[in-house]
């Protein structure tokens, strides 16, 4: 009889290989998947995984995009990590992401045309606000009322969207825009432009963020006390308590955390790569990201490679697109099943097998 | 037909590094309330289990009806005739008494037969029960009643009741022990797991007592005084207590008129808890466990927080400050759950130091955790207790019972504490480390810091302490000091016996 | 008769038809939720029901198989949910996302050729005699017969959990996985099943979207029902005849804010379309608030057979 005995502690070795057996497996289900499509399934993974990285004719251009992909990814994933270790799980980022945005812009569109050097910064915090009001409502509601901040966090996306199609129809209507909803192009306001720091290289502030937060996080984290205090909340409750963690302090951090990091994301998205505010502005990010924090197993520098496999995924699979007919929605399956070939190969990393007699 | 129902000669169990029953044999009669006493860790539930078909024996047999009775399941214990009520019940709060004694029995009738079968034998055996009522809004006492119809409605020869009294009123044990007696009137032979003294001399025939997983004795209630059983259940081996020259200081901690409310059915509550703590002396307060050991340990921890002035410290009310002020100014503690609770399994022992002592040891500067005085103090606490471990980075799940709690004890010990609570400090732990960490605490003490030490070992509170109490039921008895106590004296005193319980203090 | 420009007769009528699809999902749910588990991918498995069921639809003229195909898919894809769950022991959240993706990128590709095209779609079946009611017949019993079918799986479900021991069997085992098992119940078994239920019942919603409700195939046309849904499980306190109502409503709300809308009301029409959300939030925090909400003890968490 086979049976799973729970690991003390999760082994060290399995937490490196499962993530690259999933992969693996998840290459050859797609593989599989392309084949039956009628594409050729070698060619296609070529395509998908090397081609944006190396192949002369395309990788000048998709590598960048690689950058201004993973960026959101990463700097969404990060905050919902944080809370996802201690049992917060907030499916609202895509809401909190689209708030940052407006926030932004509209401090910016408040200073047009008027150029300084300080409407940028308070752009960022602008930004990193209105994430952190949006999801501070799923955590006032969870602290006070217990109330479940998965459906909160989730309705309020829809809310979010409709916010986001009344301002981009009404408030931050672009009055010189010739009636067409949506909001100025950022692009074209010096002071407010998110632009490239480096010229061609996708790295924008938003970028720069990420790998900023990567930083941050896993410092806060090993180092901190309150990184602590989350990993002590997630592995053993009553040690918290023991402890003198306050559960709603840390419910209430990690969620305002997330929230901020995913308005801050939002916010460098409309006034960099997306330029303005419209109704459809955004583009899933929110929620592609609780794919990467958990391909990234919750871990900032697996955040960090999982952003970028995923960014990978999301080019490669344009490219796909382009090159081969590749149906879009096959790197949407591509992701999907990747994630759960992960979940799937984690129970070794949780769990040992034991063959044998049970009592 | 004889009246002998079940025979059990010579059973033995063993796990791997202890013997948990060890060639057990006794006989019940039909219609014979016997009681089956022991200390905790005596094999008590280990030898039920085995009756009950959970667990299977290592060597011994059983006859019932002398038949061979050899269970492999509880399924088929119930079909001998054989019927049990745990001392914790599998029940759903959501689901009504009706539909919880339908998912405990194996062909449930309708469910209005079922209804009228509750009524009629709740009321025949004076356990009154309303089927469609909610059991989460039932008393523990109703509870109980529920798990007991549930068994009786399935007309057993041989009920087993474990701890039963243990959640019950006075008014609902005296209902109990009516159900029971009339149960033996009808035949029904009735297994009562208990240490209560009193209540076992005033209810069952015949009592065994079991002893470190053997039998000691069996012995007619009535005819052996309350010392006599104690003194079987406990043991007569002392070790003679090192009574070491300490001054006794001031009181240094005062808890007065302490109460708390159980957080949950299965919780103690306190009531009226009094001592004064002086610098310098160890208190112990012995007692069986579930009389409120954990939640006094809380709230003195400061996990539970009580009325200021309740718990005073050098003259200060701190009922109301948190775990951590309580560190900060002195108070330390050590709970009994090491894993889940003193540690987190799957940290390392370095990240489990952080716990407890961030503050008092300056790990934490800024906010930040200086992980290179952390690791030294966890060296320092490795190498000071003995703790055998490959390193500060082990998981504290993979170290043995005993080397985690050195590392427990000693984390708080070497934290310069002015006030220990430790909660069973050497339960499950080996011998050697046991003894090394009682001499810890007696240093501690010598060093004039103050000790109160729960604990159900007997031995271990009359070796290292100066005054000694035990808790029941959320009380705590009147305390004495510890040399030249008697046997029957803490045997009376941990067993219930009303007139050595505190009077309440103005 | 007619309120604001909206003709009552047909609000009524189209809110129980906006409601169908996502009563159908979240009655599935509810019965996954009551054994103790949180699936997450009813998205997922509505649009692969929708798909799955169009595509038998237009290549066998039948809507019927059209509909019998959706179930069937919707308990396939969670079956691999269920796998995951239970024997892996692989995290619920995180799991059902995972499903969605899976499933709304299965759909897309699945249903590209079909996209444009008619599918054959339910008759209405008007029930004799309380059809011919003046009002109330058009309104309530002249449907196509899923509304019913609905109706009827509701009244199915409330009996089937109160009423059978099977039922009481699911809802133990939803409360306390431990004491389930220590009285010797199979609880993995039965939550494999319970899992399944609801996925067929997903899959019946989203089928409902593309053959009766639009009648087409469009990428994504569950548009968030699957969401909607599992509020609407928490908002009804896991009782079957209130995820009636619940579902009612909010396609009620949903459909009055588009009628509104189309009456040229003067509400900013994002108002009007954030509302049933909004209503959803407050209701949820009412509930929570009142402290008992009936959520099954067991929800979400991890069951670990221990001997």
């Amino acid at each position: 009889m086979i049976r799973f005995e729970k690991r003390l502690s999760p082994s060290r070795a399995t937490t490196i290989i499962t993530p690259i057996i999933a992969v693996i497996l998840t290459m050859i289900a797609g593989g599989i998947m392309f084949a039956l499509l009628g594409k050729p399934p070698l060619e296609a993974i070529r395509i998908i995984f090397w081609d944006p990285l190396f192949d002369p004719t395309f990788a000048s251009y998709s590598r960048p995009q690689l950058l201004v992909k993973a960026g959101p990814l990463i700097l969404i994933a990060i905050g919902l990590s944080i809370g996802f270790k201690a049992g917060i799980w907030n499916i609202g980022a895509e809401g909190q992401y689209i708030m940052g945005a407006i926030f932004g812009a509209a401090a910016a569109l408040a200073f047009f045309p008027a150029e300084s050097a300080l409407i940028f910064p308070l752009m960022v915090i602008s930004g990193a606000l209105g994430g952190w009001l949006w999801a501070m409502i799923p955590a006032i509601l969870r602290a006070k009322f217990k109330t479940n901040e998965i459906l909160v966090s989730l309705m309020l996306v829809y809310v979010a969207e409709s916010i986001l199609a009344s301002v981009a129809q009404g408030l931050l209507k672009n009055p010189d825009g010739y009636g067409f909803p949506g909001s100025r192009n950022l692009q074209q306001y010096p002071s407010a432009f998110n632009a490239e720091v480096i010229a061609n290289s996708g790295m924008h502030w938003g970028v720069i963020s990420a790998f900023m937060a990567v930083i941050f996080t896993y410092v806060m984290m090993t180092r901190h006390i309150r990184g602590f205090e989350v990993r002590l909340l997630g592995e053993a409750p009553k040690a918290a308590q023991f402890a003198g963690v306050s559960t709603t302090r840390l419910t209430i951090f990690c969620l305002g955390f997330s929230g901020a990091l995913a308005g801050l994301a939002g916010m460098f998205e409309v006034s960099g790569p997306a330029g303005q505010i419209t109704i459809d502005f955004n583009s899933g990010y929110g929620f592609t990201a609780i794919i990467v924090a958990f391909l990234g197993r919750l871990h900032p520098v697996g955040i960090l490679m999982a952003g970028l496999l995923m960014a990978l995924t999301y080019i490669g699979g344009e490219l796909a697109q382009l090159m081969l007919g590749l149906p879009g929605a096959s790197i949407q399956l591509f992701q999907g099943m990747l994630l759960l070939f992960l979940l799937a190969t984690d129970v070794f990393t949780n769990y040992r097998i034991r063959i044998g007699v049970a009592h | 037909m004889t009246d002998m129902l079940l025979d059990i000669k010579g059973l033995t169990k063993a796990y791997p590094g202890v013997v948990a029953n060890n060639d057990v044999s006794f006989e019940i009669n039909r219609g014979e309330v016997h009681a089956l006493l022991g200390e905790n860790g005596a094999g008590k539930s280990t030898l039920v289990k085995m009756i009950y078909g959970l667990v299977k024996p290592d060597s011994g047999s059983m006859t019932l009806n002398g038949d061979e009775f050899s269970p492999a399941s509880p399924n088929d214990a119930r079909s001998g005739g054989v019927a049990m009520v745990f001392q914790h019940f599998s029940l759903f709060d959501a689901l009504s008494v009706a539909e919880n004694i339908a998912l405990g029995m194996d062909n449930s009738p309708k469910p209005r037969e079922l209804a009228k079968s509750i009524r009629e034998v709740s009321q025949a055996y004076g356990l009154p029960l309303e089927p469609n009522r909610i059991v989460g809004t039932l008393s523990a006492g109703e509870r109980q009643r529920v798990e007991i119809i549930r068994c009786l409605l399935q007309n057993p020869k041989l009920l087993i009741m474990d701890e039963p009294t243990s959640v019950l009123t006075p008014q609902e044990v005296d209902i109990l022990f009516k159900t029971l007696r009339q149960l033996k009137a009808e035949g029904t032979a009735i297994l009562y797991i208990s240490h209560k003294l009193e209540e076992i001399r005033a209810l069952c025939d015949t009592a065994t007592i079991l002893r470190h997983g053997e039998k000691v004795d069996t012995c007619i209630p009535a005819q052996t005084t309350a010392r006599n059983m104690a003194e079987m259940m406990v043991g007569a081996s002392f070790a003679n207590p090192i009574r070491s020259n300490r001054s006794i200081g001031h009181t240094i901690l005062s808890v007065r008129a302490l109460s708390t409310k159980a957080a949950d059915p299965f919780g103690t509550s306190l009531h009226n808890i009094h001592f004064e703590l002086k610098a310098g002396e160890i208190l112990g307060i012995g007692g069986v466990a579930g009389n409120g050991q954990d939640e006094l340990l809380a709230v003195l921890s400061g996990e539970v927080q009580s009325q200021p002035e309740a718990i005073s410290f050098k003259g200060k009310p701190v009922g109301h400050c948190g775990p951590n002020k309580r560190r900060e100014i002195g108070i330390l503690s050590a709970p009994e759950q090491r894993l889940g609770h003193a540690a987190a399994p799957a940290m390392s022992l370095k990240e489990n130091t952080v716990i407890t002592a961030a503050r008092r040891m300056t790990l934490v500067q800024n906010g930040f955790i200086n992980w290179k005085v952390t690791d030294e103090f966890s060296k320092n606490i490795i190498a000071d207790f003995d703790v055998r471990t490959p390193g500060t980075d082990t998981p504290a799940g993979s170290l043995s019972g005993g080397n985690l709690q050195k590392f427990v004890v000693g984390r708080e010990v070497l934290q310069n504490p002015e006030v220990l609570i430790i909660n069973q400090p050497t339960w499950g732990v080996d011998a050697a480390a046991a003894a090394s960490i009682r001499q810890k605490l007696l240093d501690l003490a010598n060093r004039g810091a103050s000790v109160i030490v729960i604990s159900q070992d007997l031995d271990e509170l009359l070796e290292i302490s100066d005054r000694f109490c035990a808790l029941n039921e959320g009380r705590l008895s009147e305390i004495l000091p510890s040399a030249g106590l008697e046997l029957d004296q803490i045997g009376l005193m941990m067993g219930g016996s009303s007139d050595r319980v505190q009077e309440t203090s103005p | 008769m007619d309120l604001l420009g909206i003709n009552p007769v047909l609000l009524i009528a189209s809110l129980m038809v906006s409601a169908t699809p996502i009563l159908l999902a979240a009655i599935g749910e509810t019965v996954v939720e009551k054994s103790g588990v949180l699936n997450l991918g009813v998205e997922g498995m509505m649009i692969v029901g929708a798909v799955v069921g169009f595509i038998t639809a237009v290549n066998t003229a039948s809507p019927v198989l059209g509909f019998i195909t959706a179930a069937v898919a919707g308990a396939l894809l969670s079956v691999i949910f269920a796998t995951l769950v239970l024997y892996l022991k692989s995290n619920q959240v995180a799991t059902g996302l995972g499903l969605t993706l899976v499933g709304l990128g299965i759909s897309a590709l699945l249903g590209k050729p079909y996209e444009g095209i008619k599918s054959p779609t339910l008759q209405s079946f008007e029930i004799p005699v309380l059809s011919d009611i003046p009002v109330i017949g058009p309104m309530l019993f002249s449907h196509d017969p899923m509304v019913y079918v609905s109706v009827i799986i509701v009244a199915l479900v409330w009996y089937t959990l109160t009423h059978t021991r099977i039922g009481l069997i699911l809802r133990a085992v939803g409360e306390n996985h431990d004491a389930a098992h220590a009285l010797g119940y199979k609880v993995l078994r039965i939550r494999f099943m319970a899992i399944m239920f609801g996925g067929a019942c997903s899959g019946l919603g989203g089928a409902y979207i593309s053959l009766a409700r639009v009648p087409q195939w469009t990428e994504g046309m569950t548009a968030g029902a699957g969401w909607i849904a599992l509020a609407i499980v928490v908002f009804s306190s896991w009782k079957p005849w209130r995820t009636l109502i619940g579902a009612y409503l909010f396609g009620g709300i949903t459909v009055l804010q588009l009628n509104l809308q189309a009456a040229g009301v003067d509400i900013p029409v994002e108002y009007l379309s954030m509302s049933p959300f909004v209503i959803t939030i407050v209701v949820l925090v009412i509930i929570s608030a009142k402290g008992n909400h009936g959520a099954p003890a067991s929800l979400g968490r991890l069951f670990h057979a221990s001997n």
